[in-house]
């Protein structure tokens, strides 16, 4: 084995009894990749149990499994071509063990689609070719099994093939290519078959072999999600594994959600070997920064000017693997890389069955086995990408309870996710954001001054604010003028009375606030129009420097 | 990257996931191969430190040279060793004379679970691959145990995109397996590549050695005269015997190990 070679993962997938696990057990036999003590033992398991030979037996390990003559769990098994190394995933073809198809398949890089030629497709074939579109798996050899049950027939062959062809088609997917094959007679395994002369295409391996590695990832944007912070020694080392892009002494990066902007100090190291001066996707590293500001388990750092969305929503498709559905009004747990943080379910815009992609209508839930697409919203900020262009950062798995339950992915659909933003103030399709009821607050572990993220309502006309927080403390009447939402909002006596549109507000001589509850320093009509008109040239520093007051309404509080 | 060097990254990646997200963390140190080449990764992982004990769960039968080994690296490493042995069996007389699977059951089995117990372990590093052995191959990386240590094998969670269990009911805890998608020869490969010392039964002596240790009256050697890391990786890639052909306990019953590890074992 030279040391550079390839390692392929590849997971079989189908319906159940079609033979997923038997081409799997036959590929390995021909390959010769079998230790005679692993053929040994499942022959005389066939003996005990008075069963004929099954390659299945030598991926179904359990008893019961080898007793039910069913896939329970998937596993993963090695064998080498002449090309490259191989991992091959075996998945279970029951609906019942779908959550165990799904924890198989995340990990290939491309697929074999298992149909049994005299069953055709069925309703695992078009739920596993549906999650793994999900999974972004776009690399899928479609094969047809027992080829012997129909005499090895072209016509069966193009009429499952169109068949498949035509579902797949609805998704979008374009399969590498259909492979007619017998794995219980070793037909189109390793070399062509001579009962399927009609067949022109390559055999099973020499199709494994054609499916390219997806290479440049190091060539990406940075994605270095931070999985821990050590300080085992004097020095302080962020260490996490590189996602995508890569990194060197001395780049200048930026750590979200909050953007904070520092360099890269040194990589750490431990065995002399492991000394570098670039470190790229897909290693587990270590660094130091030059600024020593507090960095957490969740932030991630990037360079250069393609940085992450950061939003307190997104719109993703998921499937639910859960017993209990997916409901709104129910807090759980999101993890997205290392991030984590409590989220709800915010709207359900369609739900789907995964085999035969039905609509389910009107529904507020995500039932077990169903896909949908949906729109999260979570407690805290997290910094995520679309998942067309960061596969790691743009998916997230669900946590209900114990267990994981819903894997999504993020939909690559920028104008959703800044509509979705927290309003404050809303009426007659006007929306404002502001942070203007938020908690500013002194951090005295990182010496940092930060916001408090919470839940907060969106006010309308009539609503009674509240004027006085810890931090805050506003009088009964002023108005607020929202400069990037285009929005001015009047508040007399505590309740909303107007909520409209920047052009047609008018100054009535009560304080004006921006939406961060600073005061805009303005005592008239013509002040409010030439601190528009600032608005305008002025960068925003300068804007606030000559005309807003921090302290005037808002103070900062020890958390 | 080469595969060894995915392997690596990969296996790095799961001892922080343990140490950050898991409570008390304990790492099973048996002397051989698999849990030195894991001690190697833990000392990569976290820069030279090892923020964590290891455990050596002692039948008072294992090959003597191991237990000298032991105490002569942990010695040399400062490694913070628990060992622990089921007294009160051995004070009974248990023996592999007993069967095979009853002695592994009550001096691995249940030694492990007495010292989960005892120190409260939350999450159990362990050095076991797919390639193994059957049960093993259909394990989780993050892989719960309940309060009795039972394995529920045939309803695990889903484990998908490196999001591992981390959540579970107090009192159960979580066997770690950053050696998983490991296989023999890369074990070997790494260590070679790495220069990682190793205890020498390995190494063929008189035209016999060890390919998997364990407790002496259990445990068989090879035939071989592989006497360095080349000769062995060699040798593994032309042979057709299983690796632990040599371990008596595995042979007892065609789903022996199944059995054991679904009762804890590791």
């Amino acid at each position: 084995m030279s040391k550079n070679r390839d390692i392929m993962k590849i997971v079989v997938v189908g319906h159940v009894d079609h033979g997923k696990s038997s081409l799997i057990g036959r590929l390995l036999y021909d390959t010769n990749s079998l230790p005679e003590g692993t053929i040994n033992k499942v022959k005389r398991i066939a003996k005990e149990t008075g069963k004929p030979f099954e390659y299945a037996y030598l991926l179904d390990a359990f008893e019961e499994e080898q007793k039910q003559g069913i896939t329970i769990d998937t596993t993963q098994i090695q064998f080498q071509s002449q090309i490259r190394d191989y991992v091959i995933i075996d998945a279970p073809g029951h609906k019942e063990f779908l959550k165990n198809m799904i924890s198989g398949a995340a990990n290939a890089e491309a697929a074999l689609l298992i149909i049994d030629a005299k069953e055709s497709v069925q309703e695992q074939s078009k739920r596993h070719a549906y999650i793994l579109y999900l999974l972004g798996i776009k690399k899928v050899f479609v094969v047809l099994n027992k080829m012997d049950l129909v005499d090895y027939s072209e016509e069966v062959f193009n009429q499952v093939t169109l068949e498949m062809g035509e579902f797949l088609k609805t998704l979008g997917v374009s399969p590498l290519g259909y492979i007619p094959v017998s794995a219980f007679y070793g037909q189109n395994i390793l070399k062509n078959s001579e009962f399927m002369s009609w067949y022109q295409g390559k055999n099973i391996l020499s199709s494994m072999d054609s499916i390219e590695k997806e290479r440049g990832v190091e060539e990406k944007p940075l994605r270095f999600p931070i999985q821990d912070v050590y300080k085992f020694d004097d020095r302080r080392i962020i260490a996490g594994r590189i996602e995508q892009g890569k990194l060197h002494v001395g780049d200048k990066i930026k750590i979200y959600p909050e953007g904070k902007e520092t360099t890269v100090k040194s990589i750490e190291y431990w065995a002399d070997r492991d000394q570098k001066s670039q470190i790229a996707a897909g290693e587990s590293v270590g660094i130091t920064v030059s600024d020593e500001f507090f960095n957490k388990r969740g932030e991630i750092i990037t360079s250069g000017s393609d940085v992450p969305y950061v939003s307190n929503s997104f719109r993703a498709n998921l499937f639910w693997m859960g017993k209990s559905p997916l409901i709104k009004g129910k807090t759980y747990k999101i993890k997205l890389t290392t991030q984590e943080t409590e989220g709800e379910l915010f709207e359900v815009i369609k739900t789907m069955d995964s085999s035969n992609l039905d609509c389910a209508g009107e529904t507020a839930e995500v039932k077990i086995n169903e896909v949908a697409e949906i729109i999260i919203k979570t407690k805290d900020l997290v910094a995520f990408d679309s998942f067309n262009d960061s596969q790691t950062t743009g998916r997230f798995v669900i946590v209900d309870g114990y267990d994981v339950a819903g894997g999504g992915i993020i939909v690559s659909d920028e104008a959703v996710v800044h509509n979705h933003f927290q309003a404050v103030f809303e009426y007659n399709g006007l929306k404002a954001r502001g942070d203007i009821f938020e908690e500013y607050l002194y951090n005295s572990d990182t010496f940092n001054i930060e916001k408090k993220q919470n839940y907060l309502p969106v006010y309308t006309l009539g609503d009674e604010i509240e004027v006085k927080g810890e931090s805050f403390s506003y009088p009964s009447n002023f108005d607020v003028l929202i400069l990037r939402d285009n929005t001015a909002i009047r508040v007399r006596n505590q309740k909303i009375t107007s909520i409209t549109q920047l052009s047609d507000y008018k100054h009535e001589g009560y304080p004006v606030l921006n939406g961060r509850g600073f005061e805009i320093n303005v005592k008239s009509d013509e002040e409010v129009q030439s601190f528009l008109r600032d608005w305008k040239v002025l960068s925003s520093t300068e804007l606030l420097s000559k005309w807003v007051v921090f302290g005037k309404y808002r103070s900062i509080q020890f958390a | 990257m080469n595969h060894l060097d995915q392997l690596e990254a990969q296996s790095i990646f799961i001892l922080r996931e343990a140490y950050k997200k898991l409570g008390k963390l304990g790492m099973l140190w048996s002397i051989g191969k698999d849990s030195t080449v894991l001690l190697w990764l833990a000392k990569k992982a976290f820069f030279g430190h090892c923020p964590f004990p290891f455990i050596h769960v002692d039948t008072t039968y294992k090959i003597p040279e191991m237990i000298a080994y032991r105490d002569k690296v942990s010695k040399e490493l400062s490694l913070d060793l628990i060992v622990h042995t089921n007294e009160e069996a051995i004070k009974n007389g248990m023996g592999p004379e007993q069967g095979r699977l009853v002695c592994c059951k009550a001096l691995k089995t249940d030694a492990l679970q007495q010292v989960v117990k005892k120190y409260e372990f939350e999450g159990l590093i362990v050095g076991v691959r797919r390639d193994e052995e059957g049960s093993r191959s259909k394990e989780r990386v993050f892989s719960e145990r309940n309060k009795e240590d039972k394995w529920d094998y045939s309803n695990q969670p889903p484990e998908m995109w490196d999001q591992f269990k981390t959540d579970f009911p107090k009192g159960n805890h979580i066997r770690v397996h950053p050696l998983l998608a490991w296989n023999e020869i890369d074990i070997w490969e790494y260590i070679r590549r790495e220069n990682i010392p190793l205890i020498d039964l390995y190494f063929a002596r008189n035209g016999e050695r060890y390919r998997s240790l364990g407790c002496a009256p259990c445990t068989g050697k090879i035939k071989s005269n592989a006497t360095t890391l080349d000769d062995i990786i060699e040798e593994l890639k032309t042979t057709t015997v299983s690796e632990r052909a040599g371990r008596a306990q595995d042979q007892e019953d065609s789903y022996a190990m199944q059995k054991l590890r679904k009762d804890g074992y590791m």
